[in-house]
């Protein structure tokens, strides 16, 4: 019986919200991981990107709840996402055409690009504070729980509770749902295939007649699209703040490199080793250590790692893999 | 940095013209806000300048992007906390001798783990690495989290922390400069000779990291609870002492000035020439090592690193040099800028002010130019304290047209991000339009 109730403990408190937290992450990292391989460069202004959508998607969320539109039982966020998603793509390719393009056509130094996107980055900023400001969001308005702690202690009479809340049960649909039409579109689709075959050589690809700005057009429209799924779905599940989202970026560049930067399937990968990492580490493991181990009371909480180094975990993974693996789990390239 | 570099034939009046312009602007300060709004203005400015010396080593000699500077500041920040605090009584024998004795056992346990991956091959070279770590890890926590609990429990209301040695603060200035130039050696050792972006994710972290150790190890720096009372450097007084003392009294009214506004203005003035004497130093340096046979080296092997290494250059190893030589002159800008706030505040360490802004300041003075660095700190200081103040104004003329309400309440209430719109776009389009800078590299 105890064992179960660890295993019950370890299910709530670390698999079901690093899962959650992990298909953020692996949305985030492969926005990043796509504009790596068109576009050769690290985009520091996509946390501020995901921020940007997120905050057009609550702003139209609102919209719909003052004009009486909700989804039932799933969040209103949800019917607003595509607006956002169009919205937001448009200010991807607006950017550009006004910033990027020239850098292209210079052929500028990747480093420079970097330089580029943090200018992008504080205008985002600037841009996502002014239309929602700085303070925390809470846009949630669908059910809480798909089983709360009620219903599980009546469904099996565990004493340990366990609880699934609506927001992550969504974030691991949805994220599937995107990857797969993702991949689908890569892998199928005529234009999928021309961005592949763009990142792989990009001579090459523009010798055998690709269009190299339809190829950067896309690239744009989809990284918009996965900012603004990420974001919301990370906004969903917690909360909005837009400082948070800037802070997020190191998670998701961790992820992008640790599986391979460059490598859509990589990035999903390491999504999910920071995302079990981070949680894993700083659970505080005191409950099932008492379940496990009859008859002992640690004095502490069997913590690893306070909470608020959650950031040193992916610093730390990112390290080691820039030690001991530069290429990544999966084969990213290095340029 | 791009390979196009070509030496552009600028004006030499050019940076005289410039600091002219600068100086006018703070004069203006000074005549119609005040004095004391001026030389905090200028002050700060000056502090920007040297944190825009050090990230002008990175990115304008070496072509690095440190996309850390906060955590590198904020590091040399405890100098002074460590070094010119009253020690707390009681505290070291509490818990010294635990913490030392943590920290020896977290190097033994590295140093093992290094000796261990060098020196033992095959099936059983990870597990032991693994299993040394994680033994280390838990023998550390045995040492670190007793020590940790008896030095919080004494007197936390006002003290709580190790404190310092008690020695001059001056003294704590380099020993900023040794802790960040020490935190960039671990970073740079792992990050440089790798793709050029990655030293900025990996710097990215460390800062984040170094703050957070900063806001949560409470028997450091307090954290959260900050450190205040810091003492000031040599010379500078307190405002206190020279309005009690009837000597400048005296000599205050003898001017006709207010001794209150005189003291404040003094202390100000006494900030300055200590920074002024750091900033002279600073560029006496740097203008020698950029003249060198060194600094040649250095941009030789930014402008096209391959053809430097074919001449038998080791760039990542003259990377690494001025990376830790760049950080160390942020180190030294943190710790002279805790002693001029005389508090250690870890929650006001923010990124785009300590890194980006910085990195703005830079660019727009002039990559690879230590003038254009000075020039850059001041000027985009200045702007960033304007954009603050006038941009009530400028919204409320914007919103004017709107009937009074939600939308014209919104714009208005979100005039103090208009800074970070201001910067982005002066970022981009010095980038785009003038990727030299004002002061362009010679």
């Amino acid at each position: 019986m105890d064992l179960i109730n660890a295993l019950v403990a370890i299910t709530n408190y670390v698999i079901i919200p690093a899962t959650a937290y992990g298909a953020q992450l692996a949305l985030g990292a492969l926005g990043v991981t796509l504009i790596y391989s068109i576009l050769r460069f690290s985009n520091f202004a996509h946390g501020d990107t995901m921020a940007f959508g997120t905050g057009i998607v609550i702003l139209i969320t609102w919209g719909f709840q003052a004009m009486g539109i909700s989804l039932g039982p799933l969040p209103t966020a949800l019917l607003a996402l595509p607006f956002g998603i169009a919205i937001t793509a448009a200010l991807m390719l607006g950017t550009d055409k006004v910033v990027y393009q020239y850098y292209r056509k210079v052929r500028a130094a990747p480093v420079v690009m970097v330089m580029v996107s943090v200018g992008v980055m504080f205008v985002m900023n600037a841009l996502t504070r002014f239309l929602i400001g700085v303070d925390q969001i809470n846009f949630d308005d669908g059910a809480r729980f798909v089983i709360n702690a009620r219903q599980w202690r009546e469904m099996t009479g565990l004493s340990e509770p366990l609880t699934l809340r609506s927001t992550q049960v969504i974030t691991v649909v949805t994220a599937i749902i995107t990857v797969a039409a993702l991949f689908w579109f890569l892998g199928k689709t005529r234009t999928g295939k021309s961005m592949r075959a763009f990142s792989d050589n990009e001579d090459l690809a523009l010798l055998s007649g690709i269009d190299p700005n339809r190829v950067v057009a896309v690239t744009w429209i989809i990284t918009g699209a996965l900012a603004t799924i990420a974001g919301t779905l990370y906004g969903l599940d917690k909360s909005f703040k837009a400082f948070t989202y800037f802070q997020l970026l190191l998670p998701i560049f961790a992820s992008a490199i640790v599986g391979g930067i460059g490598n859509p399937v990589g990035a999903i990968a390491g999504g999910f080793v920071i995302s079990f990492s981070e949680v894993g580490l700083t659970y505080a493991w005191k409950k099932v250590v008492t379940y496990l181990i009859p008859n002992w009371q640690p004095d502490g909480l069997v913590q690893l790692l306070s909470t608020d180094y959650k950031y040193a975990v992916s610093f730390t993974i990112l390290i080691l893999v820039l030690i001991f693996k530069p290429t990544g789990l999966f084969k990213g390239k290095i340029v | 940095m791009s390979t196009t570099r070509q030496p552009g034939e600028s004006s030499a009046m050019r940076a005289p013209l410039f600091f002219a312009i600068m100086a006018v602007l703070i004069l203006f300060e000074g005549f119609t806000s005040g004095w004391n709004s001026a030389l905090g203005i200028l002050n700060m400015g000056l502090l920007s300048a040297v944190m825009a010396l050090g990230v002008n080593m990175q990115w304008g000699y070496a072509g690095l992007f440190n996309a850390g500077a906060m955590g590198f500041l904020a590091l040399g920040g405890l100098a002074p906390v460590l070094i010119s605090m009253p020690p707390t009584p009681g505290a070291f024998k509490a818990g010294g001798f635990g913490i030392m004795l943590a920290f020896f056992i977290a190097i033994v346990a590295v140093l093992a783990a290094i000796w261990i991956w060098r020196n033992v091959t095959g099936r059983l070279r990870g597990l032991a690495v693994t299993a040394v770590l994680i033994a280390g890890f838990f023998a550390y926590r045995w040492a670190f989290d007793p020590a940790v609990e008896a030095i919080e429990a004494i007197n936390p209301s006002a003290q709580g922390n190790l404190g310092g040695l008690g020695l001059p603060t001056l003294i704590s200035w380099p020993v900023g400069a040794i802790l960040a130039a020490g935190a960039a050696w671990l970073v740079g050792k792992t990050a440089l000779g790798l793709r050029s972006d990655y030293l900025a994710i990996a710097t990215l972290g460390i800062a984040e990291i170094l703050v957070a150790v900063l806001k949560n190890e409470q028997w450091l720096d307090r954290g959260v609870l900050n450190v205040n009372g810091i003492p000031r450097p040599w010379p500078v007084p307190y405002e206190i002492d020279l309005q009690n003392s009837a000597e400048f009294v005296a000599k205050a009214q003898s001017w006709g000035m207010d001794p209150q506004l005189a003291s404040t203005i003094t202390v100000k003035l006494a900030f300055l020439l200590l920074f002024v004497v750091v900033l002279c130093a600073l560029i006496w340096l740097t203008q020698k090592a950029l003249k060198s046979p060194w600094g040649r080296m250095m941009r030789a092997i930014r402008d096209n690193e391959i053809s430097a290494a074919a001449m038998g250059k080791n760039v990542t190893r003259r990377h690494l040099q001025i990376f830790v030589l760049g950080s160390a002159v942020i180190g030294l800008a943190g710790a002279m800028m805790i002693s001029l706030d005389g508090q250690m505040t870890p929650t006001s360490y923010n990124p785009l002010r300590y890194t980006f802004l910085i990195l703005v300041m830079v660019i727009v003075g002039g990559s690879g130019n230590n003038w254009g660095s000075i020039l850059g700190g001041v000027l985009i200081w200045y702007v960033w304290v304007k954009a603050g103040d006038w941009g009530p104004d400028i919204m409320a003329a914007l919103a004017s047209p709107f009937p009074d309400g939600g939308v014209k309440e919104h714009l208005i209430q979100s005039a103090p991000h208009m800074r970070m719109l201001v910067m982005g776009v002066i970022l981009l389009g010095v980038l785009r339009f003038s990727p030299r800078g004002l002061l362009p590299e010679k």
